[in-house]
């Protein structure tokens, strides 16, 4: 919640000169663009500097290098490191051996914590709380990690969930565990129509491509869910549409100019709860 | 008819004897226990007649002794084992083996992207059921149960 509050006050402030001859790494050992982008963004608002790469393909890595060597060596040119990596786990070992913090921008399909806390300071301020909302989650409920961190972090709060994914891509029974072992209630759907009157927060996901090993699979299913402004004439007037981006085509652009459309906002809240981590970690705030 | 049974596998004088092994097991309980590199004699039985449970495994082990922590990760593969110090040829003591909280470096990850399967580390479960042997990731969350599990 420190990190919410902290965020608000940059929200109000970006630009403070918090950074000034700070140095923060930025590892990307896989694409990112929003994440890597609104972290360079957070830093630069406060005066740091910012080294990294944002694929290893110039870098040791290519030679065989491995990431504890990699990162005990970025570890000795900077203040805090912010790293991505296909690997699940990549960022707990990194912090093991790294003398810096580390920032986790997303390992493998495992947790995304960044995006949770940009998730969860846009539902608060949209709803102006956290407390017992009803939330779906639409698209890719298996492989999309944004999805499980969040069902982790809003089962704190007593949200009821509406899970709206064709059967291949449900959510896995160990996130499923995790609601039941709070005692609170999910429902299953596979049509996205009817839960779109009972909710919130509509959390919309890209159907990943790069997540399938068979693209016959994901041709299959690629269009499950498009989400389009004539669907959205019976709502809670509190409803907000939310997507951690990319989009592909699960949300027509004709909703983007719906007053319940807040996937822009969102990302733009990511630079805010950034700014907010980046000065907790290093003791600025 | 006991002494029959202790015939099948020698006694040994002093030493540590590990009884109620699952009989497929009993050389993932001597690799475990790093037996393959012990200075002094180990024995070993497996198809064993036994009251219990069928059929059994027995590992003894002259002039060893385990530490506790060191003695129950045998509970990944062996969670009913006995296990049983002697000197003398006489039974010291005897305790069942139990899972401990938490488990390092000797069991594999299930999951093919967890860090641990592409560095050169350690890996770490924290055991979230000890009757079942369910055991989460300490780098990667993913739950390894004792259908995947592979002794490293």
């Amino acid at each position: 919640m420190r990190v919410l509050d902290v965020a608000e006050e940059f929200e109000k402030n970006p630009r403070q000169n918090l950074l000034n001859n700070y140095v923060v790494a930025t590892l990307f050992f896989e694409p990112s663009t929003r994440t890597r982008l609104s972290f360079e963004s957070a830093v630069s608002y406060m005066g740091g500097k910012i080294i990294g790469f944002s694929d290893t393909s110039s870098t040791s890595v290519q030679k065989g290098e491995s990431l504890r060597d990699t990162i005990k060596t970025v570890a000795n040119y900077s203040d805090v490191i912010v790293m991505r990596h296909p690997k699940e786990g990549a960022a707990r070992f990194a912090s093991e051996v790294s003398k810096v913090p580390i920032i986790n921008a997303g390992d493998g399909a495992n947790q995304h914590p960044t995006q949770c806390l940009l998730d969860l300071y846009s539902i608060r301020k949209t709803q102006c709380t956290l407390d017992g909302l009803n939330i779906a989650f639409v698209g890719d409920l298996k492989y999309g990690r944004t999805v499980h961190s969040l069902t982790q972090a809003m089962c704190q709060f007593k949200s009821t969930f509406h899970l709206v994914s064709p059967p291949e891509l449900k959510l896995p029974s160990s996130v499923k565990m995790t609601i039941k072992e709070k005692k609170l209630e999910y429902i299953q759907y596979t049509e996205l129509d009817e839960v779109i009157p009972k909710v919130d927060i509509l959390y919309m996901t890209r159907i990943q491509k790069e997540r399938f090993a068979d693209p016959m699979e994901y041709e299959k299913i690629k269009n499950s869910y498009i989400l389009k402004n004539d669907m959205l004439h019976k709502t809670k007037s509190n409803l907000k549409i939310l997507h951690p981006l990319p989009r592909v085509n699960e949300i027509d652009e004709d909703v983007d100019d719906n007053k319940r459309a807040y996937y822009f906002q969102q990302a733009l809240n990511g630079v805010y709860v950034r700014q907010a981590l980046l000065t907790l970690i290093l003791g600025l705030k | 008819m006991t002494t029959i049974k202790e015939l099948k596998v020698s006694a040994i004088e002093n030493g540590t004897v590990i009884d109620h092994i699952p009989s497929k097991n009993v050389f993932q309980v001597i690799k475990i226990l790093h037996l393959e590199d012990a200075a002094d004699m180990v024995l070993f039985g497996t198809n064993l007649e036994s009251k219990k449970y069928g059929k059994k495994g027995i590992v003894k082990a002259s002039n060893k002794t385990f530490k506790k922590h060191e003695i129950n990760k045998i509970g990944l593969v062996a969670p009913n084992a006995t296990l049983i110090t002697i000197k003398d040829f006489q039974v010291k003591t005897k305790e069942v083996v139990k899972l401990p909280d938490t488990i390092e470096d000797i069991v594999k990850c299930f999951n093919p992207n967890c860090i641990s399967n592409h560095e050169k580390m350690k890996t770490k479960f924290y055991v979230i059921d000890k009757e079942e042997v369910r055991l989460r990731c300490h780098y990667c969350e993913k739950i390894t149960d004792k259908k995947n599990l592979i002794i490293r």
